[in-house]
């Protein structure tokens, strides 16, 4: 069974049990998203999707409304390009995007002006978290879209060592009594590093040398490879610079892991790189 | 869940004994995680606050982890993960009370030396100004004070009653609240025994014949509601009372729970048998423990007597969150969740509470129940207009000489309403009505003239919302009002969503800009009608969608901003 709806005008036909955003992926209209995951449940808490549907009094998410027969939606029109312009700008003028490279670019997409709320907005500022030796916590890049919880808990790793504290503009991201990181659940599995989409979760060796500006993206080479550690076979991306392995992650895509690793596959890579000229191993 | 990681961190005695307590009283029925709330309230209740041992071990009996367990005690403002005194004040800083001396009443409360808090509407604006004293210990003790001064002295004063006819508040003052007998002598459980016999699909029927519309805010056909979880084929079927009045300047159900509670749960009890439900909640708020008490005495007197045959209700209480009043958000707190509201649809009729299909309805809704069976349900909709049957009652606080909860046929013009309530007190001139909450709008004089009714209220660009009526007159400086209840929307925002999360905080940005001299009016203005737009096309739940409504009606109906500095 298919289920055929409107899209801007065009005729789109996708699968039953499919979103609005599959069927503008479908109709080939590229829709801006930040929470979403094709691995995890939609949270639609960034509403950076929102389309207009005919008929509702509100816009709906695309990403996580079903798509339904005869559905008429406009994607581009005033109301959407408003709402889309108002969240980047929240998100701007909140949090620190630096790091962020696709709100940045839809940023620009829908005109954002984040400084337009002057020096006084409120933010969610804070000291970076660096409390073990494999990944950095930097809240204050944090837009709450939910996915490392997700990732933490029932949609991959079922830790639990996370959740959304506080509420409201102070809603965040901590272990319980925000207790440092070993000290938690937390088993270093890094699938929580693996779906932020703003670098406020970064491995500790990425976050180093961008301290140091010499962290050189466009000079890595990636690799795929398998983990060698056990028999289930994950497919493990190195992404390498100047012949160090500076970050492990996996396709979301890959049928074995959908883009999620254990602490091994994801941090245990050091002995790749014991060299005969390398004191640790020699 | 043996599984589960803990920190070193080991509960009290007092605090594990507490937890115990909780949930010993579910009488040997399976403890799940629907229970914590109700442990965290128990540790509250007991020591004042929750500490890391506390959430270890409330966290260890229910199989939740303890991150969960802290992000569910941070989202309630009842609950502090920091140590607080067992005893505590929380002040009411809303709007009635704001004009009512509720800055002063703080600070002279704080020279004594007690822990202030202040707080959100506590649903006593008719006696403004207020407090809500919570005692921690073993039994916990918590009690409402209005209107409240500095020696916090307590002299019963219920909140004044009128209009006519009375079908809601008729029993009100005339019966003793927490007596079977004196309901049963007041027709009491009559509607009830009806409902048995004509059987529930012609209780559905009278119901859908009345017409009646929901009372909360959202006006959707309580009849048809019905109609759907009563023929839904997944089990089992959920009623919820949605008891967690926290629009500012509401107070009716309180009224309704604190003085004919029994009315409450007759109502309750035919809506679950016309819907085949064995298992019904009301979701109360924390700030109303008089209501809770009254509620939960009538539920344990009809059990005892026989009245509620097989149906179980439970009393949850909320711990401080205007947002759980959505109905989504109220399902998520009852399962021991953060009060954040879910994406519709699915509707609640569809999949609600625990994912079954659950009728919800606000108190006030279901308390037209008894009578609409009584009478019949066309009989019923001989009542008001033809689209808004029935009677409907009306907060009246604020400027106005008789401030207290009324009850009058709809199609009554608010100008009449306010009349019978004594008209128009302060200055005697009146600069503005706030209509249906901080959700609704303001309105001036020329609305005095417009039915109070659903499609009425419509037409005009405003909603009867809960049905506040806040009276303010000349000598109020209405930029205040409108900076309170932007700040409002920001602290009882969940925080879910960006629209409204952020949304919220820099609309009160902007209005504090505003107040201050030398501000860009026509930016600020500018920017506050394009914030409003984002968070009512693009949040997700009707809180973000009407937190720009007053300030926006401020700006249209008051003209507020028009001119540089105060009013």
């Amino acid at each position: 069974m298919s289920v055929e709806l409107t899209i801007d005008g065009a005729t789109a036909s996708v699968p039953e049990g499919a979103t609005i955003l599959d069927a503008c992926k479908a109709a080939g209209v590229e829709t801006p998203t930040l929470c979403f995951l094709e691995s995890l449940t939609p949270v639609n808490a960034c509403r950076v999707c929102v389309v207009e549907l005919e008929g509702s009094r509100v816009l709906v998410p695309a990403c996580a409304r079903r798509a339904e027969p005869g559905m008429k939606i406009q994607t581009d029109s005033p109301r959407v390009r408003h709402s889309r312009k108002m969240v980047l700008e929240f998100l701007g003028s909140t949090v620190d995007l630096s790091t962020a490279p696709d709100a940045q670019r839809y940023g620009e997409r829908y005109g954002a002006d984040p400084s337009r709320y002057g020096e006084g907005a409120a933010t969610v500022a804070r000291p970076i978290k660096i409390d073990n030796a494999l990944y950095v916590r930097d809240y204050a890049k944090c837009i709450l879209c939910y996915k490392c919880v997700e990732a933490c808990g029932v949609d991959a790793q079922n830790t639990f060592a996370i959740a959304v504290a506080g509420r409201g503009f102070d809603a965040h991201i901590s272990t319980e009594y925000d207790v440092p990181l070993p000290d938690s659940a937390c088993v270093y599995c890094g699938n929580c590093i693996g779906v932020c989409p703003t670098g406020a979760l970064m491995f500790s060796s990425e976050h180093e040398l961008r301290e140091r500006g010499e962290w050189k993206e466009d000079e890595q080479t990636v690799t795929d490879t398998i983990c060698s550690y056990c028999g289930v076979g994950c497919t493990l991306t190195l992404h390498v610079q100047e012949n160090e392995i500076v970050k492990v992650t996996s396709p979301i895509e890959n049928e074995v892991t959908s883009g999620h690793l254990c602490v091994k596959g994801r941090f245990g890579y050091a002995y790749v790189q014991n060299r005969p000229d390398d004191p640790v191993s020699s | 869940m043996s599984d589960l990681h803990f920190t070193s961190a080991v509960a009290t005695p007092a605090e594990r004994d507490a937890v115990d307590a909780a949930l010993r009283a579910r009488d040997g029925r399976r403890v799940g995680r629907d229970m914590l709330l109700p442990a965290l309230h128990a540790i509250a209740g007991r020591v004042g606050w929750i500490s890391d041992g506390a959430v270890n071990y409330a966290a260890e009996r229910l199989g939740v982890a303890p991150a969960e367990v802290y992000g569910v005690a941070t989202f309630y403002a009842f609950f502090s993960t920091t140590p607080r005194p067992p005893r505590v004040l929380h002040v009411c800083d809303d709007i009635a009370c704001m004009r009512a001396g509720s800055t002063e009443l703080h600070d002279a409360l704080e020279a004594t030396g007690t822990t202030v808090l202040p707080s959100p509407c506590l649903g006593l604006c008719d006696r403004a100004p207020a407090v809500l004293i919570a005692n921690a210990g073993d039994p916990p003790f918590a009690r409402a004070i209005a209107p409240a001064t500095a020696s916090l002295s307590d002299e019963p004063v219920e909140t004044r009653t009128g209009g006519s006819p009375l079908r809601l508040l008729r029993r009100v003052g005339k019966i003793d609240p927490e007596s079977l007998d004196e309901y049963r002598a007041n027709d009491g459980f009559r509607a009830l025994e009806k409902a048995r016999e004509i059987g529930p699909e012609r209780v559905v029927a009278e119901i859908v014949a009345s017409n009646l519309l929901g009372r909360g805010g959202a006006a959707f056909p309580t009849g048809r509601k019905m109609e759907v979880v009563a023929k839904a084929g997944a089990r089992p079927h959920y009623l919820v009372c949605n008891a967690d009045e926290s629009e500012p300047g509401t107070f009716k159900d309180r009224v309704l729970m604190e003085r004919d509670p029994f009315a409450i749960v007759e109502a309750m009890a035919i809506a679950a048998y016309a819907i085949g439900c064995q298992r019904a909640f009301i979701y109360i708020r924390a700030e109303y423990p008089l209501a809770a008490a009254r509620i939960a005495n009538a539920i344990e007197r009809a059990s005892e007597a026989g009245l509620l045959g097989d149906l179980e209700i439970d009393v949850r209480r909320g711990a401080g969150a205007y947002i759980c009043g959505e109905e989504t958000a109220l399902f998520n707190s009852i399962e021991g969740k953060r009060g954040e509201p879910r994406s519709k649809p699915p509707f609640p009729v569809q999949a609600g509470l625990f994912g079954k299909p659950t009728q919800i309805n606000n108190v006030e809704t279901l308390a037209n129940i008894p009578g609409i069976l009584l009478d019949g349900g066309e009989e019923y909709a001989r009542i008001g207009t033809a689209d808004s049957t029935g009677t409907r009652l009306f907060c009246l606080s604020g400027a106005v000489a008789l401030p207290g909860l009324y009850e009058v046929p709809h199609g009554t013009t608010l100008g009449a309403l306010i009349e019978s309530a004594g008209g128009v007190a302060g200055s005697g001139t009146l600069r503005a009505i706030l209509l249906g909450g901080a959700a609704g709008s303001f309105v001036t004089a020329e609305a005095l003239t417009m039915p109070l009714t659903f499609e009425d209220a419509r037409a005009a660009g405003a909603t009867l919302g809960s049905g506040v009526v806040m009276l303010f007159d000349d000598a109020t400086d209405m930029s205040a009002i409108v900076r309170r209840i932007a700040h409002f929307f920001a602290d009882e925002s969940c925080g879910q969503c960006v629209p409204c999360r952020v949304g919220t905080v820099r609309q009160a940005e902007a209005l504090e800009r505003l107040a201050r001299a030398g501000s860009d009016r026509a930016r600020e203005i500018s920017l506050l009608g394009e914030i409003g737009a984002a968070m009512r096309d693009a949040s997700i739940c009707g809180l973000g969608q009407t937190a720009a409504n007053a300030v926006e009606s401020a700006r249209t109906n008051l003209r507020l901003f028009e001119t540089a500095g105060a009013p």
